[in-house]
């Protein structure tokens, strides 16, 4: 193919991706009367922020936000701890049972969380964490996903490096603090990005943990605004960007770390 | 051998202490409920109070029930056409990407920029864009002299809703991989086929696609097991329906455990899930195996 038919190629695509995302934007911004007129136009005519104050002054948006971010960034942080420490032991350590417990916890990445709903929420009732962030903090705290991504590039740690530290008489706690912690920045960006990323969007364990309004997350409260408002797609369009652009952003500006993050899972 | 003495019993100990906290939420969040899922599975029970323990009447149910035969066969029409489209897509905007082109990493941060999006938006937009009455699909259509689509009432147009917003937010992550074994391939081997004269759709027929065999196998296997659990694009964007059309096995256990309340049928509905999860990775992982022979 020609250089000039290979940028119309890419064009097209880039046009199929971007278009909806545009019209979100379009509809956020347009007036309710100019939205059911209906006919086909690029920009609001009139652009206007009725929707944004609508749909902040009727429902706790800001609550909601907090709540999408206090519960992302501690199962980041967890995801992150637990994953990194487990990748070390399974790159880096001999025990027994090793491949079988490895085993099992690639086998939750193909397990649908409609298997243990019913129970999961027993269980969490049971433990007194229902009407609280725990609920879904920690179910979703334990990543496999990445705990293989932290293994993968623990490997890539020299084993000469370590056992030197071990025979200057350092233990495995030192070792992992001194040694592999400092070499393991990247990798630590791209778990933490990963695993914000995957909490602030997730949606199908919120929607059965968080039935009290106040602690919704956004993709939550997207759904009920949407339950509320019906048709109102200036309203809901305008929420969506709420909770789609601060994500967008991240993306963009961290986009070596999901990239790193996904192409290395990859690699077998 | 290792020069360095080592200490078995002392590494065991610390690797179980490094690995504690992960198994510890896996335990306790997922195996533990793994385990209560069966023993529900065996109830009768709507989730307030203790339920009835009906044997296996919940699975004699499943094997007469329609709706649930219907969202099996849903499940998978859907896990084929989503997987094969969205990794052909892939392959060909990653091949597209990975040769000479103005303002590649423009291109390639727009094509992944769904991954960004969560799946609740993604499907509210995909309401907007297909509304069937003031939509903006529709009017492009009928824009251009094409006929309008009722792609909200009727079941097929429905089920190609689900699958077109499935692939508008994933084909970003085929390619990326895609693209990541493209890297891969050294150019000499391009330039020898190109001196035996294969034009360039030989070259890709023969050359690149072998070549791109783990990115592909890695790949069916992440596309199985996602489109296996689609869950946020169908209940928010068809909510299963028209007519049960779009209904998976994901919306149905839902619908039945936190809706209807049925909860021992859910339970069981998630057992065939874990059933069917289970028989795929047997499956990859001796297809793996023979594959890891055969190299």
């Amino acid at each position: 193919m020609s250089r000039v038919l290979r940028t119309g190629a890419a064009l097209l695509a880039a046009l199929v991706i971007i278009a909806p995302l545009y019209w979100m934007v379009v509809v956020a911004f347009s007036s309710r009367r100019e939205l059911l007129g209906g006919d086909l136009r690029v920009w609001p005519r009139q652009f206007t922020l009725e929707n944004v104050e609508r749909v902040f002054s009727s429902f706790p948006v800001v609550a909601w936000f907090g709540n999408s971010l206090a519960i992302s960034l501690v199962v980041a942080l967890l995801s992150v701890t637990t994953s990194l420490l487990a990748g070390y032991a399974f790159a880096h350590l001999r025990f027994r049972g090793s491949d079988a417990l490895f085993f099992i916890a690639l086998g939750t990445l193909v397990l649908p969380i409609q298997v243990i709903m019913v129970s999961l929420f027993r269980l969490v009732t049971g433990l007194g964490l229902y009407g609280t962030y725990w609920a879904v903090i920690l179910p979703t705290a334990a990543s496999a996903f990445g705990l293989f991504l932290a293994r993968q590039f623990l490997l890539g740690i020299p084993r000469e490096l370590i056992e030197a530290a071990r025979l200057d008489g350092a233990g495995h706690l030192r070792v992992f603090r001194s040694v592999v912690l400092p070499l393991s920045k990247p990798l630590i960006a791209v778990l933490f990005f990963m695993s914000l990323l995957q909490s602030w969007n997730d949606f199908a364990w919120p929607l059965i943990a968080l039935r009290d309004n106040a602690l919704y997350t956004l993709p939550i409260g997207l759904l009920y605004l949407q339950g509320q408002f019906g048709s109102d797609y200036g309203a809901t369009m305008a929420f969506a960007l709420v909770n789609v652009l601060p994500m967008v952003v991240v993306f963009l500006v961290f986009q070596r770390y999901f990239v790193a993050g996904l192409t290395r899972s990859g690699i077998r | 051998m290792r020069e360095v003495p080592r200490r078995p019993r002392g590494e065991s100990l610390a690797a179980y202490g490094f690995i504690a906290p992960n198994y510890a939420l896996l335990g306790v969040f997922v195996l533990v409920p793994l385990v209560g899922a069966f023993v529900v599975s065996l109830q009768r029970t709507d989730g307030f109070g203790d339920g009835e323990f009906v044997g296996a009447a919940n699975y004699a149910r499943l094997v007469t029930d329609p709706v649930f035969w219907r969202a099996l066969a849903t499940t998978a029409g859907f896990t084929v056409v989503v997987t094969a489209a969205s990794m052909a897509l892939g392959l060909a905007t990653a091949v597209l990407l990975n040769s000479v082109l103005p303002a590649r990493g423009l291109f390639r941060s727009v094509l992944i920029l769904p991954m960004a999006v969560s799946g609740v938006a993604t499907a509210l937009i995909g309401v907007l864009v297909f509304d069937q009455n003031n939509g903006i699909l529709d009017k492009l259509l009928g824009a251009v002299g094409l006929p309008e689509v009722n792609w909200q009432s009727e079941p097929v147009p429905a089920f190609a809703t689900i699958v077109l917003v499935t692939i508008w937010w994933r084909t970003g992550f085929n390619m990326l991989i895609y693209l990541a074994g493209l890297q891969g391939i050294g150019p000499d081997l391009h330039e020898a086929a190109r001196l035996d004269g294969a034009n360039s759709w030989q070259r890709f027929r023969n050359v690149t696609v072998p070549l791109l065999g783990p990115s592909s196998y890695f790949l069916v296997v992440l596309n199985v097991i996602y489109s296996f659990q689609v869950f946020d694009i169908v209940f928010v964007l068809t909510g299963g329906g028209p007519q049960g059309a779009t209904n998976v096995l994901v919306t149905y256990a839902y619908d039945t455990g936190f809706v209807t309340r049925d909860q021992g049928y859910a339970a069981a509905i998630g057992m065939v899930l874990l059933l069917l999860a289970v028989v795929f990775a047997v499956v990859q992982w001796r297809a793996s195996r023979t594959r890891d022979l055969v190299e």
